[in-house]
């Protein structure tokens, strides 16, 4: 008995699921029984936090600072001044690139101040007119990479013009062009110091695994505090929340390189300088570019979740149309926001591909081409907008600026879409809703609530050690008894609810979805190219469909969340698969196995590593959706987190609440990634 | 390819008791050690030794070869010839001057100047076109883009592949990519060849072809080289000595022919059987004494002569064959019986025959 418990880790599984039941069943909830809920001991802790945050911001190391107002020097606080130079900076560069799309008088004043601006008032930037933007994103297209990229480049940016998202959508550009490069620039820098130095990489590592699972609104609100609230702020928010991913795949991509093309780089004579930015970076830059993708999608991520911190621009508006449940409106601000992302993505994709011709004997037309094309494009946008302001004498000079939402709109069309699905199917949805809720949610949720706490730590922790010996578990135990020590073990069960019935479904519908797709080459081809395009559009854009069919209501989170997270299980899976190698399938269809037999017990095995890091992603997305589904209202961690977003001092709940869903995600990222790593190891992949 | 043209001069690289071993107390145990180093001992205590007790010179225009099954550390001896690895101990001259207490600056320029390296896998930059590749050594010296391109192209046509200079790394066959290779090494003239392996990756015909590229291109440029291989065949092909190396010590190091024809271990003579020895040996190492009074033929050879290029007419002259030298003078005779023996003699009392 006790050797066949030592061999077989499914009668290991089976034991550690009895006695888990026997203890759900002995343990009387009470709250004085440490069994059922163990005291929230770590209560004070966002206390601390938040009084150690105020002390650091306004008490800590003052220094004097002159003040031109009332000409003086006086005692202010090293944190906050520092903290306030960066937003300047921030500020003014997001102006700047802002001003020349929609023109001003900010960056004027910057250099002038704003009595000099008041009294002289044709000191005005005037705004490029939305030709010129379009026709110069064409060029660029053009020149990086062809008239393919430049006809989508330029048809994006008519879309944006047109439908009346021009102003928004150039103030979220102009956010972007700035957190972007900063995070590109920062996870460079961070990565090549990780890969250089090896302290580096141990402490980088742990705080990377956090900040990539921690929830985008925890970001937010030490923010707020530090830098408070503005497009600045979004900028910051979002360059912290989109760094993470760009050392990863920095260190990743430096890791990967063989020894040779170092060497190669160091024989050539290449100083340490050279070596970096001439032969590794370059040489790795199949994942910096993935890095650089990353980047951009998570800026248009955090579009809207940053204008919770006073960012304008879409997110702003996509919010606020979500709010008023104007889904027409929602869905075409959507789409900008898309566009916005994979023109960006093309675009820097294009560059980074660029090659230099040295042959072609080039005159000075040739050579300046785009140049002078860029001026024509120019001037011809002026003369259209000059000409423009005497054929639309009343009201808007459409070939100027086309003002906020005086475009042409479908709105009327999809509501009218949204109306039509609610009065045909409104009765099917609303039973299926009633059914999914009644039936399967508050059910799974009601069992999730009745576990007592030592039951919940013996299933991980033993989940753990089945897996991974005493040091998993330990990790796993960890995390959870963080989480047990905070007042919100509850609402973490919430959480940890919704994130299970989404990553069962997901998971499902992937792996099978994704063996099916797999089974032929065109259909392989179909489905990562889907993927690929989800990839692209910001989790927020998915609440937008679910909410037009089943309303404000925890189905249409879990849908989304559903959605949301199929993508990478479908990927790892259809990649998993893929990678089984050629000459296993062969030596199966010898040994005569028909489809179904290569698939049991061929591919899946094989695969198994790359389907275990899939559902691994599948968590982590699952996860980051769960918490932005508080925006629809869920009763979980993520509700509470928005929720301390308004409150002063919610710096330290924001931060622990965010922790929380950090650390149930690397309790299970642990286990997963062990398990993914025995089964390599066993199966000699690595 | 004359190995004593400058024995006169300080040799143009000398390694003097070179180790390098692997492991976190490398050096202490070294130390320790008093020289003598036993593999078997270091590695018990969680250190791989690479190079053992290593010290040769190297000659200008010398052609060195460095062969050895892998792990043997002939790569590792080459790496701490171009300082790619610091040595754990010894010295390295390259010109007299000491390498290993060079500053990274002056290796730098040492490298810039005087070295070229060709690597197994050709580590070709991926984002560079076949001209940027080799330009890439002139850039990084500060040479203007023009010139550099301008050189660059000058070396693509060295190496036979004009037309391509626009092509990617990944857009060439193997050979095609190490030509890129070499052309990259050879752009700023470097005095020092290093070759690692440079044609192990290829197709055994591809191989032939691009050894014979080798020899034209060092016929043309005469630099000194060390040069990496596996293979024995290749290395009595190309090399003027050869180091034969095991378990980081150089168990022999000599010419092709004296290799053949004495090995100085087991482990050398194993690879000596199966050589064939017509294709490796010249004239010289199997020649008699001249000797005045014998009835020679109207042909004469060349010493330095591969035995197999002239067997059959030496066998067909009936008497014995004259050997010259350079200059025309007769140093020896050839008898049609001492050719025999080597081509279908058998090999093992070949060699006590052959001594003196």
């Amino acid at each position: 008995m006790i050797a066949a418990l030592q061999q077989h880790k499914y009668l290991q599984f089976t034991v550690l699921l009895i006695v888990f039941l026997l203890l759900c069943a002995i343990i009387t909830p009470s709250e004085n029984n440490w069994l059922w809920r163990l005291p929230p001991l770590i209560k004070g802790l966002p206390l601390i936090i938040n009084d150690s945050v105020d002390y650091i911001m306004f008490e800590w190391w003052l220094i004097d600072v002159y003040d031109p107002e009332i000409e003086e020097y006086e005692q202010k606080p090293l944190m906050n001044q520092f903290t306030r130079s960066i937003s300047g900076v921030i500020l003014f560069l997001i102006e700047f690139v802002r001003e020349i799309m929609l023109g001003g008088v900010k960056t004027i004043v910057t250099f002038t101040g704003w009595d000099w601006a008041t009294e002289n008032q044709w000191a005005r930037w005037p705004a490029l007119p939305w030709t010129v933007v379009a026709g110069a994103a064409a060029i660029l297209g053009y020149a990086l990479s062809g008239p393919r990229l430049a006809l989508f480049v330029g048809l994006a940016f008519v879309y944006i013009a047109v439908f009346g998202q021009w102003e928004p959508s150039m103030e979220t550009l102009s956010f972007v062009l700035i957190a972007a490069p900063v995070s590109v620039f920062l996870g460079l820098m961070l990565g090549v110091w990780a890969f250089r130095n090896r302290v580096a990489e141990m402490i980088l590592n742990p705080l990377l695994n956090v900040a990539q699972i921690m929830p985008h609104f925890s970001y937010l609100i030490p923010v707020m505090v530090f830098f408070g609230i503005g497009d600045h702020a979004g900028a910051i928010a979002t360059v912290i929340f989109a760094t993470p991913p760009m050392v990863r795949l920095t260190i990743l991509g430096l890791k990967k390189l063989p020894p040779e093309v170092t060497e190669a780089g160091m024989m050539s004579g290449c100083n340490n300088w050279q070596l970096l930015i001439k032969v590794l970076i370059p040489t790795a830059r199949r994942d910096i570019l993935i890095g650089v993708n990353q980047v951009i999608m998570q800026c248009l991520a955090m579009v809207v979740i940053a204008s919770l911190i006073g960012a304008k621009g879409l997110g702003n508006d996509l919010l606020i149309a979500l709010n008023q449940l104007r889904i027409g409106l929602a869905l075409e601000i959507g789409v900008c926001i898309v566009l916005i992302a994979i023109v960006l993505d093309r675009l820097s994709l294009a560059w980074a591909n660029k090659q230099t011709d040295y042959f072609a004997d080039l005159s000075f037309a040739q050579r300046h081409k785009y140049s002078l094309i860029f001026g024509v494009v120019f001037v011809i946008g002026i003369v259209l907008a000059i000409i423009g302001s005497f054929v639309f004498k009343e009201g808007f000079n459409y070939l100027y600026l086309i003002p906020h939402n005086k475009g042409i709109t479908t709105e009327t069309f999809w509501q009218a879409g949204v109306d039509w699905i609610w009065d045909t199917f409104f009765y099917t949805l609303k039973s299926f809703n009633e059914w999914f809720i009644v039936e399967v949610l508050v059910p799974v949720k009601t069992a999730y609530l009745s576990m007592p706490v030592a039951a919940t730590f013996l299933l991980a922790m033993g989940t753990g050690f089945i897996v991974g010996g005493m040091r998993v578990a330990l990790y796993v135990g960890g995390f959870l008894l963080f989480i047990a020590l905070t007042e919100w073990w509850d609402r973490a069960l919430i959480t940890a609810y919704l994130m299970t019935v989404a990553v069962l479904i997901s998971t499902t519908i992937g792996i099978v979805v994704g063996t099916l797709c797999a089974q032929h080459p065109v259909s392989t081809r179909f489905i990562l190219t889907v993927c690929d395009t989800f990839q692209t559009f910001p989790s927020f854009i998915y609440l937008i469909p679910v909410m037009m069919l089943f309303g404000v209501t925890d189905t249409s989170v879990l849908i989304a969340i559903v959605v949301y997270a199929t993508v990478p299980a479908m990927r790892y899976t259809v990649e998993g698969l893929l990678s089984v190698p050629e000459s296993l399938h062969e030596a199966g269809s010898m040994s005569g196995v028909n489809r179904l037999q290569r698939w049991m017990f061929i591919e899946l095995p094989m695969s198994f590593p790359h389907l275990a890091l899939g559902v691994n992603q599948t968590v982590v997305f699952a996860l980051s959706m769960v918490i932005i589904g508080a925006l629809i209202g869920t009763d979980d961690l993520g509700q509470l987190i928005l929720k301390s977003l308004s409150d002063r001092a919610g710096v330290g709940n924001g931060l622990i609440l965010g922790l929380c869903v950090a650390f149930i995600g690397l309790a299970i990222d642990q286990i997963l990634r062990t398990w993914a790593n025995q089964r390599k190891q066993a199966l000699g992949l690595d | 390819m004359s190995s004593n043209a400058v024995t006169a001069t300080e040799p143009l690289i000398r390694c003097d008791s070179v180790y390098k071993i692997f492991g976190d107390n490398a050096k202490s145990m070294l130390e320790n050690s008093g020289g003598v180093v036993d593999a078997s001992k270091f590695q018990l205590a969680g250190c791989i030794v690479g190079v053992n007790n290593a010290s040769f010179e190297v000659h200008a225009g010398e052609l060195l070869i460095i062969m050895g099954l892998s792990g043997s550390g002939k790569s590792t001896l080459l790496r701490c010839i171009s300082r790619l690895t610091d040595a754990t101990a010894g010295n390295i001259y390259i010109e007299g001057e000491d390498i290993l207490s060079m500053s990274n600056k002056q290796l730098i320029e040492l490298r810039r100047s005087k070295m070229g390296m060709v690597f197994q896998n050709f580590a070709l930059l991926p984002h560079k076109t076949v001209v940027e590749n080799i330009a890439f050594p002139l850039q990084v010296k500060g040479i203007s883009t023009q010139d550099s391109i301008q050189r660059a192209k000058e070396m693509v046509d060295l190496v036979s592949l004009t037309g391509r200079e626009n092509y990617f790394p990944r857009q060439l066959s193997g050979g095609q990519q190490q030509r890129v290779g070499i052309a990259r090494s050879l752009a700023i003239e470097p005095d020092i060849w290093f070759l690692d392996e440079p044609f192990s990756a290829l197709d055994p015909l591809i191989r032939k072809e691009m050894q014979d590229e080798f020899l034209r291109l060092q016929g043309v440029l005469s630099k000194t080289i060390l040069f990496v291989t596996h293979d024995f065949e290749e290395a009595l092909r190309l090399a003027d000595r050869i180091a034969i190396m095991k378990d980081g010590v150089i168990e022999q190091l000599d010419t092709p022919a004296n290799i053949v024809l004495n090995p100085a271990t087991e482990y050398v003579r194993k690879f000596t059987e199966e050589v064939p020895r017509e294709k490796v040996l010249k004239i010289e190492s199997v020649m008699d004494p001249y000797n005045a009074d014998e009835d020679v033929s109207e042909l004469k050879v060349s010493k330095d002569a591969i035995i197999e290029t002239v067997a059959e007419a030496v066998l067909n002259a009936g008497k014995p064959v004259p050997v010259v030298d350079e200059e025309n003078n007769i140093v020896g005779l050839l008898h049609a019986s001492r050719v025999v023996n080597v081509l279908f003699g058998s090999h093992a009392d070949h060699s006590a025959e052959l001594t003196p």
